[in-house]
């Protein structure tokens, strides 16, 4: 699946095999409660299935100020 | 995961509440939330003037969309700081937001007003950008609020920015501000519009999401000033309890507004008196927001013109 980090610092990231949204933030050592995971447009909880041919983006909802 | 209303399919879980909602049933409960937090603290009426300070981010669009959605006729203000790129995305951003619903917007931009941008004031005053942004902020927010006739200033503050500033007040024991943090700030003095910050319930990950359920399109990158700043610190240090103990920063903010700040409220408040240059309230002979001007003032050319409304 594809992989875009969008901010603080936009980068892309590409994974293999089906996994749980909450995995994919553990693997990339991101907090759940101050990241979005969108897929099609949708907000995905932390229990929905990612696929392969997925392309994900991850929000961070973090603002300094 | 299922919605909690309806059992449809969820867009969003809210662990400390135990629940989850599909994206119509989540608009409403961010809807609820500022109206139970307006009511509580007797924020405002629908009589009442309301001026959103606005800077284009997610939690200011969203409280002016939250605001003019229940009916009221919410005005707002965006400051143009003069950062750089980012001061002209957030400005885009706001316009277009204020544009698409008709809604009235005054731009107050600090450069020809003041003779001064933040990034200028910083190198003039040899203080980090924040300190003099924050300061700017706090001081205009009130005077355009009480020179347009506005009775109270809303702010987009949420969850994380509350539970961050209380963190860092009592890391450092500093009462004063802590005796002031609070979702409404009462008009203690002619000088002093009504502050609130109908959001404080809610998270900044639940505002984000609001925004994107919504499609209100929000400047997402952080102000390059904002790098390192002490606020995200105490913000990360929070989140990482919140995902080991769901509720955490709820009960540090309420906990703090219910058993803390009662106590707090014996201690003696500051006399103001109003500033000898703008007549600004201000415990001494000038505010600083003046003194400020003033040092800036002898390295900048004079100012001239005035700000801009919208809508």
């Amino acid at each position: 699946m594809n992989v875009l980090i969008r901010n603080p610092i936009r980068r892309e990231v590409q994974l293999q095999g089906k996994r749980r949204v909450k995995r994919l933030l553990e693997e990339l050592d991101l907090n759940p409660e101050s990241h979005i995971v969108i897929r099609d447009g949708a907000l995905l909880t932390a229990d929905e299935f990612l696929h392969d041919e997925d392309r994900v983006e991850i929000i961070s909802a973090i603002s300094g100020g | 995961m299922r919605c909690l209303k309806c059992r449809q399919k969820a867009a969003v879980e809210l662990r400390r509440h135990n629940s989850a909602f599909c994206s119509p049933h989540y608009l409403d409960f961010v809807a609820t939330q500022m109206a139970r937090n307006v009511k509580r603290h007797r924020m405002f009426g629908p009589q009442d003037r309301v001026l959103v300070a606005v800077s284009g981010g997610k939690d200011s669009l969203a409280l002016w969309d939250l605001l003019l959605e229940a009916g009221y006729p919410a005005s707002g203000l965006h400051l143009r700081l003069g950062i750089g790129d980012y001061s002209l995305r957030s400005a885009q951003t706001t316009r277009a937001f204020a544009d698409d619903r008709g809604a009235q917007l005054i731009e107050f931009d600090l450069e020809s007003e003041m003779g001064f941008t933040v990034p200028k004031l910083s190198n003039i005053l040899k203080r980090p950008p924040c300190s003099g942004c924050g300061l700017n902020k706090r001081y205009l927010f009130n005077k355009i609020a009480l020179d347009r006739g506005f009775d109270v200033v809303a702010t987009g503050h949420n969850l994380d920015d509350e539970a961050a500033t209380l963190m860092g007040n009592v890391l450092h024991w500093q009462t004063d501000p802590l005796r002031r943090q609070s979702p409404a700030l009462a008009a203690s003095h002619p000088g002093l519009v009504k502050k609130v910050k109908p959001l404080y319930t809610l998270t900044e990950r639940e505002m984000a999401s609001y925004c994107l359920l919504k499609g209100i399109d929000y400047v997402m990158e952080e102000c390059p000033n904002a790098t390192g700043a002490r606020s995200i610190l105490y913000k990360d240090a929070l989140n990482r309890i919140e995902a080991q103990s769901p509720g955490s920063k709820q009960q540090f903010f309420q906990g703090f507004l219910d058993r803390l700040k009662p106590l707090l409220q014996g201690e003696a408040a500051v006399e103001l008196r109003e500033c000898a240059l703008c007549g600004q309230p201000t415990t001494g002979e000038t505010c600083a927001f003046c003194r400020m001007r003033e040092r800036a003032e002898k390295h900048s050319p004079k100012p001239g013109t005035t700000s801009k409304v919208r809508g």
